[in-house]
């Protein structure tokens, strides 16, 4: 059954206390760090140390945290935890999509590999039609039209670009 | 008046226009597909526009932040899902109209509310512009500090019942801030001796982490919905009409929507809550609340677009952000050297109004397209979720990686968007570490220059602002712990009322051998009585 307490919890129950052990483990850890990496400097009034700041947020860190471990209304871990922890580690996925996008660009070009990367991943997520592939190919083309050839931001041509001849070379590096 | 002619000078621009255009349809698009919101918006815009002017960069911005409101309210009305969480509440009475087949009505009555909010904040703000102007130069150093404290401690206050959870996320936000070279005395704080920290973990990665790539992880993560939309009929200007109807609750939502957005930390929730709580209570059908009632709606929509340009206050007159999107807005005036505070009041005070007339522009701008296409419009809410997670995380390349042309910002951005979709599935906060890096920065500076000119710790507060800020903090830590104590009594005698024997196993067994121990003792007794007649028989 229910208790008030935890029906006065805001949030679900799930997840809730092994992120709190890990929040406060991850700050006990870099609280324990303070000594190596920050420095204490003599003479110096204690608002002025470099050491002052991350003490002040890690003590929030260890403080906060740890009182709302304490205060936490389960101290159980139970198979919902665990379907949740999976639940984390599955987004890692698309995190790893995100990376692979980022270190491929420099090398084969913004447009190229934004054509291949949105239909890729929309393939990934269940889309099938052609439709939907096709407005993905869109999508990415008009991103890299707006935001490289319009909005000039700052993304390097890619690697392949300089076995293009000529003025398509210097067309490829600036705006695609 | 000569203050307002250079303001509009500033603004009689082609790409000031355009800012304008973009910033305000792009706004009321974005707020209309559920799962997207200003923040997400604005993270991945932030540096595309590092390179325009401040005042073309600053439009476009205010523009999205000013108009998602609008738009947050069309699928809140006609799919009962809010565009923007701050569009919640108009859910209450928006779509309630909408199943009764007036949704044109509650469409056209939240775009008449939240446009007089919108219009009645910043007029509000440009009669105050003078008044501000006056004051901001009496904030020092000390009163910086203070005022940034007592803005973490509302944010961190705010979040009821998640305080602390709040508090340890502001603190990791401060600790994020201070890692890197340390600018005064040149030490390396918590690098690891790793050069890619040598420089510090910037604000927009951990923004584009936690706004955009985390809401592209949940997006990803969701099943696409099937969503059903009502036939719109013509008549969206009656609600123009209506409004006139309901002045008093109209101008009072606006005013708590000036004075909340101004108090940093507190922001749209808060107004809207005070507003549509008084116009419930004063109203004369207290009972349609929530049912369809157009004064909930005009309370509602009126109250949270009267705060964006509150919001603008403390970040221009003090150059302390109150929440997420001002926060972001911050680093546009860092990129181009304009320190917001008490020195732009002084010096480029045209410059603000020109931002004020900006919003009243950009208001007038989202009614007027709004009013003619609404139709159209409505069918951004069916894009599916998944297929908006995938257009979110390819944007999202663009807001970390054009910022240093650096993959490992995206590795860090990717990481605090695997720990901001976990505070996502765990319903925690995200804007206090925003803040806390905003707010921790500023207070370090401000802290270390004020207690360079103090002897005595007394000193620090010698000056009447910053007593009285000093005095404000102190009221609201007592006010918060006040609560704190009157909550845990409330709890105590709620789990007093409901407690029951324990459920534990040796508790049922003990509670079962005292039941039979008690039914043993009665036959006992009851035996020993009929074999020994009382003595009064025997007599």
């Amino acid at each position: 059954m229910t208790t008030e307490r935890e029906r006065r919890f805001v949030g679900p129950r799930r997840g809730q206390l092994l992120f709190a052990l890990g929040f406060l483990a991850v700050s006990v850890l870099l609280l324990s760090q303070i000594g190596r990496e920050t420095v204490w400097i003599e003479k110096s009034k204690l608002a002025a140390q470099p050491r002052f700041w991350p003490a002040i947020g890690l003590g929030m860190m260890v403080l906060a945290g740890g009182l709302h471990l304490w205060r936490l209304p389960w101290k159980n871990v139970t198979r919902f935890d665990r379907i949740e922890a999976r639940k984390w580690m599955g987004v890692l996925e698309f995190a790893l999509w995100f990376m692979a996008y980022v270190l491929v660009v420099p090398i084969l070009g913004y447009l190229p590999v934004t054509m291949v990367f949105v239909p890729a991943l929309l393939w990934r997520m269940g889309y099938r039609t052609r439709v939907t592939l096709g407005l993905g190919v869109v999508f990415a083309v008009a991103v890299v039209i707006l935001f490289k050839g319009f909005l000039s931001v700052k993304i390097p041509g890619g690697m392949v670009y300089e076995y293009l001849p000529g003025a398509l070379r210097s067309f490829a590096i600036l705006y695609l | 008046m000569d203050l307002i002619a250079d303001a509009l000078l500033i603004l009689a621009r082609w790409d000031v226009a355009l800012a304008l255009l973009v910033g305000s349809i792009g706004g009321v698009l974005i707020g209309a597909i559920p799962g997207v919101g200003p923040p997400v918006a604005i993270a991945i815009l932030l540096p595309a526009t590092f390179s325009m002017d401040p005042i073309v960069g600053l439009t476009v911005l205010l523009g999205i932040y000013g108009s998602s409101m609008y738009g947050g309210a069309i699928p809140a009305i006609l799919i009962n899902t809010p565009g923007t969480a701050v569009n919640a509440l108009t859910t209450y009475d928006g779509y309630p109209m909408t199943t009764r087949g007036e949704p044109q009505r509650a469409l056209s009555l939240a775009y008449s509310a939240s446009f007089f909010g919108g219009i009645f904040s910043v007029i509000c703000l440009i009669l105050f512009a003078p008044v501000l102007a006056r004051i901001a130069p009496m904030f020092g150093s000390r009163e910086i500090f203070l005022a940034a404290l007592l803005g973490i401690i509302l944010v961190i206050v705010a979040h009821r019942g998640q305080t602390l959870i709040a508090a340890a996320l502001a603190g990791l936000g401060i600790f994020i801030q201070s890692v890197g070279l340390e600018p005064v005395k040149y030490t390396q704080r918590y690098t690891f001796d790793q050069p890619f920290l040598s420089g510090g973990i910037d604000l927009i990665v951990v923004v584009m982490g936690l706004f955009a790539l985390s809401q592209a992880f949940y997006l990803l993560t969701m099943e696409d919905e099937k969503t059903r939309l009502a036939r719109l009929r013509k008549g969206l200007f009656q609600g123009l009409r209506e409004l006139t109807r309901h002045p008093r609750v109209a101008t009072v939502s606006a005013s708590f929507g000036v004075i909340m957005g101004i108090i940093p930390g507190v922001g749209e929730f808060t107004a809207q809550f005070l507003s549509y709580t008084y116009a419930r209570r004063t109203s004369k059908r207290p009972q349609d609340f929530g049912r369809g009632s157009s004064e909930g709606l005009i309370a509602a929509e009126t109250a949270n677009n009267a705060v964006p340009a509150a919001a603008m206050v403390p970040l221009l007159a003090l150059g302390i952000p109150g929440e997420a999107l001002t926060a972001m807005m911050l680093s546009v005036f860092y990129v181009h050297n304009v320190v917001p505070g008490p020195g732009l009041f002084q010096n480029s005070m045209d410059f603000v109004v020109a931002l004020y007339i900006s919003l009243l522009i950009l208001n007038v701008l989202v009614l007027a397209f709004l009013l003619v296409a609404t139709k159209p419009l409505m069918q951004v809410v069916r894009i599916p979720n998944r297929f908006l997670g995938v257009c979110i995380l390819t944007l999202s390349f663009v807001g970390v990686y054009s910022l240093r042309n650096s993959a490992t910002d995206c590795l860090i951005a990717a990481g605090f968007g695997v720990f901001g979709y976990i505070l996502k599935r765990l319903e925690m906060p995200v804007v206090p570490i925003i803040l806390g890096m905003v707010l921790g920065g500023i207070m370090e500076v401000k802290l270390r220059a004020g207690m360079a000119r103090v002897k005595e710790p007394l000193d620090f507060i010698d000056r009447p602002i910053a007593f009285i800020l000093f005095v404000v903090i102190l009221l609201v830590l007592a006010a918060h712990f006040r609560r704190i104590w009157l909550e845990r009594a409330e709890l105590k005698e709620a789990e007093w009322q409901t407690r029951h024997a324990s459920t534990r196993f040796g508790g049922l067994i003990s509670r079962r051998k005292n039941s039979l121990l008690r039914a043993r003792g009665r036959q006992v007794r009851a035996r020993h009585s009929r074999s020994r007649p009382p003595s009064t028989d025997r007599d």
